[in-house]
């Protein structure tokens, strides 16, 4: 029974992506969005079922086969779901989050030729994100993990006559696949030392193999499983954007909104921490990994926060907010609270979606005008879109009280308790991390909704506020932006939710070590205001407002006091010049000389031309024996017995 | 049904019905005779050869539907025929991309069709003549045949410097099996027989293993391309016509990598396992190597060609990192390595095949493979357009796809064989992307390049079914390869057997 709702979950967004996208011009608009939100909704529901089934009513859940990929030998792959308490909670994240996204796709490409193609996508990136989340394997984790890449690719790419679209969208794939190189990698690591791709016997053997080594490519041994953990991770690296493989995020903004809030804020960037999180008995069991996950993540929450700063785009802000966001859930799985990352990944994916939709929604009303120099004021014009923007900032920079307070604070707290190398670091990094984020969420806040209108006139006479398929999902976003923190804080944290699908080592148990002082959901809002980060917070947003309300001469006046920090914030520390200009010419650099040096002059000019001349050079030169002279061959003929009689002689004595 | 010699059929079928075809040449109205003839022949033949998937016992390595007849009693060669689980997949694929072929040249091909049709039916018939044969001088006769036809569809329909690209065809893979045909005679004055499985049963000096490796390793080489003895084929793709170009992609480059698997392989093991770590990195560059070079290929031919390298640098890897697992008693690791080698080469054949077709779409309306030429196909014409994207995305190696399959089983052997092979074989994994999704971006996406592209028609009916029907193998084989893995296991896993015995 179970198994059948779990085979509709994956099953119901395919057949709604296959029929808008094969059917398209049969069914049209309306068809197409009809059975696509259909189908969501029936995942949706089901994912619901799935969830109450495992978390609230205990049953527990399954692990097994739903058809055989392939047998080779001894080794049998299969396409399998893995249905547990982790397992189920990213199922219902994602599919509600998809539901929304696909409501509001309605008002939002209205006026878009590609319509069809654009929820046939959606429906399939929904697909592609359930086989990863759902699978019990790696071949299968492989698959959805880059089947949602290349749907991103396709999203980004959406609108394909636009230049920088296309750009983003190949850069995009190949971030990705720099990261996937590695991840591959650490599979085949996996499956050279354990023989099977399937977690579980792969959890089973973990802890036999916590001593075993690899004889390093240059000498020296390496333990097994920090090698295959670090490959792992840097598939993370690439696919949840933590430096230095975050370049593709902010670029990804040329896609259509839906798709940043679906995709590149709340699931497919958090592939990586889900994956991280569902390999924990794995990554347990090596320190070196932990350390790299936290420092890596550590460096993403902070330094990607800063760049948010100087973004004009009202997108590009949300991007780079989401890049720190997700170091501040990689520094969690660091620091062994993988528990505490994925719950800020479940807040997140409210309160992200939600700023994603509401920059969104004030993108349509200013008629696709996404630079945040001319907006302002706009509290007035869309009350709706401004109350919900206020509730997801809020949620953002961790105010007590609402969804990120509770899942924040919580990381915050997790890295101050790890012992782990880095773990100090990692500390400083996220409380600075406190203050940038108010401080540009809060920018961003007042630069679009209070100040001057800086719009045009023609702008502000059709501002209003946006259709309902719009607003909806925003108000249905927001509520839970305030309401899951207190409803899960406890449970997620310090209760049963997850079971036995993560594993803490007790040397790591930072959230058991925390547990001796939690007193509830009510205590620790209140204890918050006695904590640093809601100072931090606090200081951010006195100082958006005192930069950004207040004196809005001011910003431009430091940006040009400091203006070498300014410029490589503005360049966003030359990543983009390092890989384009330099990695990207190298390789085609490379593929030149290989292609003109190697095989044209080396291999065809000198080989086989070469020899091909060679040939010709010699048949020219044996060509003048030839002379048709009788005398010359009789002449010829004579050498040639005094050759062979001479030679007769000398072996004969 | 058993008693029918259905190898010889299929091998007879189209070869007859290319002389036939070539019959109805320069009648007034031969060109639609000619199409309906040479499709209802590859049909025909494509049909016959279902028995052989249908009627075939995946539950041994032994040689099915053999046939078996005295030919030359003097020397003792025979007519022998027979397929196993590696040998019976590269049959379909090669009856089934006939008939796509066919299809693909159907209204292009105005000069000469009946002949240009008859090339590529008795080319077809040659081919499952060299799939199946077993017996070493009737695999040669055909593999030497083959490249008749070949020849002619290169220098006849080919581009503007198809002799230079014919002439250096021909002496490379000719030159190649000379060498083979002094192994082979060499294997007979010791032997006894030219059959192929007692050749494997041989036992052979090390020396001597090794002498006939390399006379086979230059025939072999040459045909899969091997670097560096791979230049041949950039420039005969190029000049090729489109039907063209998907044979050889397709099915002429597996002859390569089945003499390997059915020759080197089990006749001079050891030779084969002494010399493995040179053929490993000979694999190594062809992926990595060629991989940037076709990176920077300004056309969209040699860019496919230069690809086609690179992805059958997975096949011998996949052959012969096989050596170390064996010596560590992994038996399923090399069959991991094999069967992955034997899967890229069935999928390697849908792919670039499609990828070829794909080229040939655009260039039957602008007559041009030059990616400057292009730029925002996509919008003239979306369902060609998503078809290339599923087989651009299929030759990057995407899960799902049937290019996955074979790199995903040969990268998880190699690292059983060694972490540094893994580590430059899954180098494809950005280099594949980046090459081939770049052409793309230039060919398909973007704004429209110039009024040439503003006026391109979408694929019509015809080339839709040809393309739909590659599409769903690529996907077939991508989500589900077990029916593929399940015919090629027991074959495969009596190889692994047989070279982990040594002949010394």
């Amino acid at each position: 029974m179970m198994f059948q709702v779990y085979l509709w979950i994956v099953l119901a967004p395919l057949i709604g992506a296959l029929i808008a996208g094969l059917l398209g011009r049969v069914i049209g608009r309306a068809g197409a969005h009809r059975v696509t939100i259909a189908a969501v909704a029936v995942s949706t529901v089901l994912s619901a079922v799935a969830y109450y089934d495992v978390v609230v009513a205990g049953n527990p859940g399954f692990d097994g086969t739903v058809y055989t990929w392939g047998v080779v030998g001894a080794l049998e792959i299969p396409i399998g779901f893995l249905i547990d308490e982790l397992s189920v909670t990213m199922m219902a994240v994602v599919t509600f989050v998809s539901l929304m996204v696909h409501i509001y796709t309605i008002g939002y490409m209205r006026d878009d030729p590609g319509y069809q193609r654009f929820f046939s996508y959606i429906s399939l990136f929904t697909f592609a994100m359930l086989m990863l989340v759902m699978s019990n394997n790696f071949m299968q984790l492989f698959f959805g993990w880059e089947a949602v890449g290349v749907v991103s690719y396709l999203l980004i790419g959406f609108w394909f006559d636009r230049e920088s679209a296309i750009r983003a969208n190949l850069k995009a794939f190949l971030v990705n696949r720099v990261g996937d190189f590695g991840f591959l990698l650490g599979i085949a690591c996996l499956f050279t030392y354990f023989g099977s791709l399937h977690y579980a016997e792969v959890f089973a053997a973990a802890p036999g193999l916590r001593d075993a080594t690899m004889t390093a490519p240059w000498g020296g041994e390496w333990p097994v499983l920090a090698v295959a953990c670090i490959c792992l991770f840097v598939g993370a690296m690439g696919k949840s954007a933590q430096f230095p493989l975050h370049v593709w995020l902010p670029d990804s903004m040329e896609g259509p909104t839906p798709i940043s809030a679906l995709i590149h804020a709340a699931t497919m960037v958090t592939a990586g921490i889900f994956m991280v999180a569902r390999m924990s008995p794995l990554f347990e069991l090596s320190e070196a990994a932990l350390s790299l996950v936290l420092v890596v993540g550590a460096l993403t929450a902070f330094f990607m926060g800063l760049l948010g700063l100087v973004q004009h785009d009202i997108k590009r802000v949300v991007a780079y907010s989401t890049l720190s966001q997700l170091g501040y859930m990689t520094v969690g799985l660091g620091a062994s609270a993988y528990a505490a990352s994925i719950f800020h990944l479940g807040t997140h994916a409210f309160f992200k979606a939600l700023l994603f939709l509401a920059a969104g929604s004030v993108i349509i009303a200013m008629h696709h005008e996404q630079d945040m120099r001319r907006m302002g004021g706009l509290r007035k014009y869309m009350p709706i879109t401004w109350i919900t923007s206020l509730i997801g900032t809020l949620a953002l920079i961790g105010t007590p009280g609402f969804a990120g307070f509770f899942s924040k604070e919580s990381l915050i707290e997790a890295v101050r308790h790890s012992t782990l190398p880095g773990a100090g670091f990692a500390w400083v990094c996220v409380l600075a991390g406190v203050f940038v984020t108010a401080l540009y969420s809060f920018r961003m806040y007042f630069l679009v909704f209070h100040g001057k209108e800086r719009m045009d006139a023609h702008a502000r006479e059709h501002l209003h506020e946006t259709p309902a398929v719009v607003t909806v999902p925003l108000i249905l976003l927001a509520v839970p932006s305030v309401v899951v923190g207190w409803m899960f804080v406890e449970p997620m944290l310090y209760g049963a939710h997850y079971g036995g699908s993560i594993h803490v080592a007790p040397a790591h148990d930072v959230l058991g070590r925390m547990q001796a002082s939690w007193h509830g959901a009510g205590a620790m809002v209140l204890h918050a205001f006695v904590t640093a980060p809601f100072w931090l917070a606090a200081l951010g947003v006195a100082t958006a407002w005192y930069l950004w309300c207040r004196r809005p001469d001011l910003p431009g006046r430091i940006a040009d006091r400091f203006r070498t920090l300014h410029t490589v914030l503005a360049r966003k520390y030359y990543f983009d010049e390092l890989y384009e200009s330099v990695l990207a010419a190298f390789g085609r650099a490379v593929g030149g000389g290989l292609w003109q040096v190697g095989d044209v002059r080396l291999i065809d000019g000198l080989a086989v031309n070469g020899s091909a001349r060679g040939v010709g050079w010699l048949s020219g030169v044996v060509r003048r024996l030839q002379t048709g002279l009788l005398y010359h061959y009789a002449f010829a003929m004579i050498i040639g017995l005094l050759l062979l009689v001479s030679l007769f002689v000398v072996v004969r004595l | 049904m058993i008693d029918l010699p259905l190898l010889s059929i299929v091998i007879w079928t189209p070869i007859a019905g290319g002389l036939w075809v070539l019959l109805l040449a320069g009648g007034e109205r031969s060109g639609a005779t000619v199409r309906a003839v040479a499709l209802a022949v590859s049909l025909l033949t494509f049909a016959l050869s279902i028995p052989l998937w249908a009627g075939f016992d995946p539950g041994t390595h032994e040689m099915q539907f053999v046939e078996r007849a005295a030919w030359i009693p003097a020397f003792h060669i025979h007519y022998h025929l027979g397929v196993d689980g590696i040998s019976m997949p590269l049959i379909l694929l090669t009856t089934l991309m006939t008939v796509l072929v066919v299809l693909a040249g159907w209204e292009v091909i105005r000069y000469r069709p009946a002949q240009y049709m008859a090339a590529f039916l008795i080319q077809e018939g040659l081919m499952v003549g060299a799939f199946s044969a077993l017996d070493s001088i009737l695999f040669y006769v055909f593999w030497e045949a083959l490249l008749i036809p070949m020849f002619l569809i290169i220098g006849i329909w080919g581009g503007p410097r198809r002799i230079y690209a014919t002439v250096k065809f021909f002496l490379y893979t000719f030159l190649g099996s000379v060498l083979m045909l002094v192994a082979l005679l060499y294997l007979y004055s010791e032997a006894g027989s030219f059959a192929v499985l007692d050749l494997h049963a041989l036992p052979l000096g090390l020396t001597a293993q090794k002498l006939v490796f390399l006379a086979f390793l230059v025939a072999f080489a040459v045909k899969v391309p091997m670097w560096p003895v791979h230049t041949w084929l950039p420039d005969a793709h190029v000049e090729a016509p489109t039907g063209g170009s998907v044979i050889l992609a397709a099915i002429m480059l597996k002859l390569g990598g089945y003499g390997f698997v059915r020759f080197s392989l089990p006749i001079t093991p050891d030779a084969s396992s002494e010399l493995a770590m040179f053929m490993i990195v000979l694999s190594l560059v062809a992926i990595v190597y060629v991989g940037f070079v076709a990176l920077v290929q300004p056309d969209m031919k040699k860019l496919i060609a230069y690809s086609s390298v690179s992805h059958m640098g997975f096949v011998t890897l996949g052959f012969f990192i096989v050596f170390a697992l064996v010596q560590s008693g992994d038996a399923t690791g090399a069959a991991l390595g094999i069967e992955g080698a034997l899967v890229q080469m069935i999928s390697h054949g849908f792919i670039s095949g499609a990828l070829f077709l794909c080229v040939g779409v655009m260039y039957d309306r602008l007559h041009s493979r030059m990616i400057g030429d292009y730029g925002g196909v996509a919008h003239r014409m979306p369902a060609f357009a998503a078809f290339m994207m599923l087989f651009a995305l299929a030759n990057s190696g995407l899960p799902g796809t049937s290019g996955f399959v074979g790199e995903f089983m040969v990268i998880l052997a190699s690292f059983k064989a060694g972490a540094w092979i893994a580590v430059l074989a899954a180098t494809t994994l950005v280099l594949g992307a980046a090459y081939t999704l770049w052409m793309y971006k230039r060919v398909v996406y973007g704004p429209v390049a110039n009024e040439g592209v503003g006026a391109l028609e979408d694929v019509g009916r015809r080339e839709f079914v040809v393309l739909a029907v590659l599409a769903l193998m690529v996907l077939l084989f991508g989500v589900w390869p077990a029916p593929l893995l399940e015919v090629m296991g027991p074959s495969v896993e009596h190889l692994v057997e047989h070279l982990s015995r040594s002949k010394l």
